[in-house]
């Protein structure tokens, strides 16, 4: 298996397993924490837009790392470097 | 299929390039900077204005009523920059109804000015409100042994407001494109849609993001947890006194 071929396979490999793996453990958190806003709101109805608010911010900062895992995904299929050089170094010839 | 706007090149002369991000992102300029001038040409304090003064005044006073919420004391201070950035953020991914726009935010220079523009704007506005001594002194805040981790989570979260603004954005596009191919206009008009929620939502963790630092960065005693309490029920009081 040349160079090639094994760049091509391992960055296609990598980009589906980034963004599997990358996504299970900020969908687990998103739960935990719309859960508990849940129960927080039914609690105490009057501080609702707090809550709301304080809810969105810190689900936005859990959804930060499951883009940063798409970005690294979106890098690998789309921009990667490796298989620039190799491609580059492949017309060459 | 390109990850960002910045592929798209209208004119190119040495390393100078016109694409589209900076395209767009004048046409929002120009658009939002003509806009507010027409709206507020006549300004009337009244009952009877204009809808077009009415939605700009519910704006400005929501974006008003959030800083004062988070802890700023004095928001007009901070209203110019932090409303500022809400605007521009919103309006590029509300403009993604107009066909053949692209938000210029889903690139990442785009999203990594934005998120510098924070990382200028909180040591000014905390220097200008403890001076330059009290603000390093915050750095030593817990002990000095921290110095060197509110150092790295400065750089740390500046990276992460660009890279989340620009994630968002850019897979709300990307996924557009990939679906236009497979299932035209029903799917994707529904992709779209939740494009311009998530748009929304991440103009607006954006903008409290930036003005929860700033709050952190100009703390001063005298926000502490007794004095917001005073000053709650002193702006309780007063109306009841001059009724």
């Amino acid at each position: 298996m040349d160079s090639m071929t094994l760049i091509a396979i391992a960055s296609i490999v990598t980009a589906g397993l980034t963004i599997a793996l990358g996504s299970i453990g900020p969908a687990l958190g998103e739960g935990r924490a719309v859960a508990t806003a849940l129960s927080s709101l039914a609690q105490q109805p009057d501080a609702a837009t707090t809550i709301t608010r304080t809810l969105f911010v810190g689900l936005a900062m859990i959804e930060s790392i499951a883009i940063y895992c798409f970005v690294v995904s979106m890098i690998l299929i789309f921009a990667n470097p490796f298989w620039n050089h190799v491609i580059a170094g492949a017309a060459g010839k | 299929m390109h990850l960002s706007p910045d592929g798209i090149i209208f004119w190119q002369h040495g390393f100078l390039k016109l694409n589209a991000t900076i395209a767009f992102t004048w046409g929002l300029m120009i658009v939002l900077a003509v806009g507010s001038k027409l709206v507020t040409r006549r300004l009337s304090s009244d009952l009877e204005h204009s809808r077009w003064q009415n939605l700009l005044e519910i704006v400005v006073t929501a974006i008003n009523g959030q800083i004062a919420e988070v802890g700023l004391r004095t928001p007009a201070k901070y209203l110019g920059f932090l409303g500022t950035l809400f605007l521009f953020v919103a309006m590029a991914s509300l403009f993604t109804i107009v066909p053949g726009y692209e938000p210029p935010t889903g690139s990442l220079s785009t999203t990594a000015a934005l998120a510098i523009c924070v990382f200028v704007a909180v040591p000014l506005y905390g220097i200008a409100d403890r001076g330059l001594g009290g603000y390093l002194r915050a750095y030593l805040k817990p002990t000095v042994i921290m110095l060197p981790f509110n150092v790295i989570s400065e750089l740390s979260r500046t990276l992460a407001l660009a890279v989340r603004l620009f994630g968002n954005m850019m897979s709300g596009t990307m996924i557009l494109a990939i679906l236009l191919t497979i299932t035209p206009f029903l799917f994707p008009i529904a992709m779209s849609v939740l494009g311009l929620l998530t748009g929304m939502v991440q103009a607006y963790i954006f903008f409290i993001l930036a003005t929860v630092y700033i709050a952190a960065a100009t703390r001063t005693r005298k926000t502490t947890p007794e004095a917001k309490v005073e000053t709650k029920s002193e702006a309780k009081a007063e109306p009841e006194r001059k009724d």
